[in-house]
């Protein structure tokens, strides 16, 4: 439906330009442009397509909201009045009054923080343990019943036991993300080492590669798209299960400043929080997408 | 005649539980240096798993392969194998994929500048050049089998291994990858062993046609000699009797005498 509204307007640019080119030397100039401007439409257009219908729905969701809560005895605000009670959180969030009293800015950096120690462990250990488990019959046959039981217990039934291990909130978070996030990094790194095609190993065996040139010529770039897949699970997992870590243990992180938040009363505060935790969970989805698609540019699935 | 290459009494059965089952019974061959000899027979006679113990990926349950007198019984490039699904690494470029080999053979013969020329002029030596910072993605079927034969040739083996080389291959791309075998033949002088089930192709390109006879205990039937000149030329080759004579030869083993016989 838009093509045609393109193509005229193509054309439009096109006629004045066809006939004066002869009259006058300024007038040549004008096709050059033309193209480049006429991309930029395009390039408009196809992005308005993308950010048009997601902005509608958010504008109507935003509208029913302000609608239904507006009523006197609702127990949650309408955006109007989440906007406005929190408008120093979003505006300033950089302050440090000391404490928990921080800006969000720093709740969320302490908790990506976390997450970031946890889901590199979990990266690390991970791979190198679905490369094993892909890599020999015995090691599978022995540890994938265990992982099997494991990867079921939820994130939090592991806290209190490593809160008794670490006796400290930190690493005890840390070791949640790395639990949570761990267990589909290894099964699917297993599971993309196994299908390595027999002709690559074949491959290795006639060049004659040895163990570590084979682990890091052939295996692991065979298996990046399936160990990418396991990595984009966990860091979903490990962004899903921080929040309600932090809850437990305290401190600063915006996990805490949820719970502290509904502690006072302050439900607005809890909303906006939400907000930015969906963005940052979103974000680092997309970041190890993209990575994924870096690393194993064109070779995804052959 | 001097052994470069012998088959000695290999014997292969493959266990599954405790059902076995004999696949190769008692096959010797003696291949001299620079000879092209070509394995025939039809599918499921067991000649792949031949040329996989030649090549070492496989282990032959008695017997074993002697290469310039000395047991081999592991892959190594000596041994090249040109697989017939071209085996490109597709997260490697066209010359990383000749590259991986190269590196690893000529590691300390070589300097890193001469690895770079030995790649080039391999990939030169079979046309593909122009193509080679491509993936194998990006190429056509012939194209990717012109780096797989590229990448074996880089490795100078002693044998090259062709395991039907053009089978996945349309009928015309082959006919020009099997020039260009002929050619590098002629101009290197290698000793060559590949499998195939194209009769055609076996006498175009072969000085011994091996025929194999249909399994299970797959055996040698006969073995014929190709007295055609080189270098040869398909077209010439076509009207030629003694062409027609080898072609019927083969035919008639692969046709009469030891007819595929749809397993029950």
């Amino acid at each position: 439906m838009t093509m045609p509204a393109i193509k005229a307007e193509a054309t439009a640019m096109a006629i004045p330009t066809a006939s004066p080119t002869s009259a006058a030397p300024v007038v040549t100039m004008t096709p050059k442009p033309a193209p480049r401007a006429e991309k930029y439409v395009k390039m408009g257009k196809e992005i308005a397509a993308r950010v048009v219908p997601p902005l509608i729905v958010l504008a109507l969701l935003m509208l029913f909201w302000e609608l239904v809560c507006r009523r006197t005895g609702s127990t949650l605000p309408p955006p109007s009045r989440v906007f406005k009670d929190t408008k120093e959180l979003i505006f300033d969030p950089f302050f440090d009054n000391g404490g928990i009293d921080k800006g969000l800015f720093w709740h969320l950096s302490a908790s990506l923080q976390r997450v970031a120690y946890g889901y590199s462990i979990a990266a690390i250990v991970g791979i190198a343990l679905g490369t094993l488990v892909g890599q020999s019959v015995w090691a599978m046959r022995g540890l994938d019943p265990l992982f099997q039981v494991l990867r079921t217990i939820p994130p939090l039934a592991w806290l209190p036991l490593s809160l008794a291990a670490f006796r400290d909130g930190q690493p005890s978070a840390i070791f949640v993300i790395f639990i949570t996030s761990v267990w589909p990094i290894i099964i699917n790194t297993a599971v993309g080492i196994r299908n390595i095609p027999q002709d690559y190993r074949n491959v290795a065996a006639v060049v004659q590669l040895n163990p570590l040139e084979f682990f890091s010529k052939i295996m692991i770039p065979a298996a990046a798209p399936y160990i990418f897949t396991g990595l984009r699970i966990g860091i979903g997992l490990s962004w899903l299960a921080i929040v309600a870590a932090e809850m437990l243990i305290g401190g600063v992180g915006i996990g805490f400043f949820i719970w502290d938040a509904w502690n006072s009363s302050h439900i607005s505060e809890i909303i906006l929080a939400l907000f930015y935790v969906g963005i940052i969970g979103f974000v680092l989805d997309r970041l190890i997408a993209g990575l994924a698609k870096v690393v194993t540019r064109g070779t995804a699935l052959n | 005649m001097q052994a470069y290459l012998k088959l000695d009494h290999i014997d292969k059965t493959f266990t599954r539980g405790n059902a076995t089952t004999e696949v190769l019974k008692d096959i010797s061959l003696t291949i001299a240096k620079g000879e092209y000899v070509s394995i025939i027979g039809h599918s499921g006679c067991g000649k792949s798993t031949l040329l996989n113990i030649v090549a070492g990926l496989t282990s032959a349950t008695n017997g074993g392969v002697l290469l310039e007198n000395r047991e081999v019984n592991s892959p190594g490039p000596d041994r090249a194998v040109v697989f017939q699904n071209h085996s490109l690494l597709p997260w490697l470029t066209v010359y990383e994929n000749v590259k991986l080999g190269v590196d690893k053979v000529f590691s300390s013969t070589k300097t890193r500048a001469e690895r770079d020329a030995w790649v080039m002029h391999n990939l030169n030596l079979v046309q593909m050049a122009h193509a080679r910072d491509k993936r194998p993605s990006e190429i056509s079927g012939g194209m990717k089998q012109r780096v797989g034969i590229a990448r074996a040739l880089a490795m100078e083996p002693k044998v090259l291994l062709l395991d039907e080389p053009f089978g996945a291959l349309d009928a015309l791309t082959r006919a020009h990858l099997q020039d260009s075998v002929m050619a590098l033949h002629q101009k290197l002088g290698n000793t060559i062993l590949m499998i195939t089930h194209d009769v055609d192709e076996a006498v175009l390109l072969s000085d011994r046609i091996v025929m194999m006879t249909n399994g299970p205990s797959a055996r040698i039937g006969e073995v014929l000699e190709v007295p055609l000149a080189r270098p040869r030329k398909r077209l010439e080759l076509a009207t030629n009797p003694g062409y027609l004579k080898c072609r019927q030869r083969v035919l008639e083993f692969l046709y009469e005498r030891h007819r595929f016989v749809e397993a029950a």
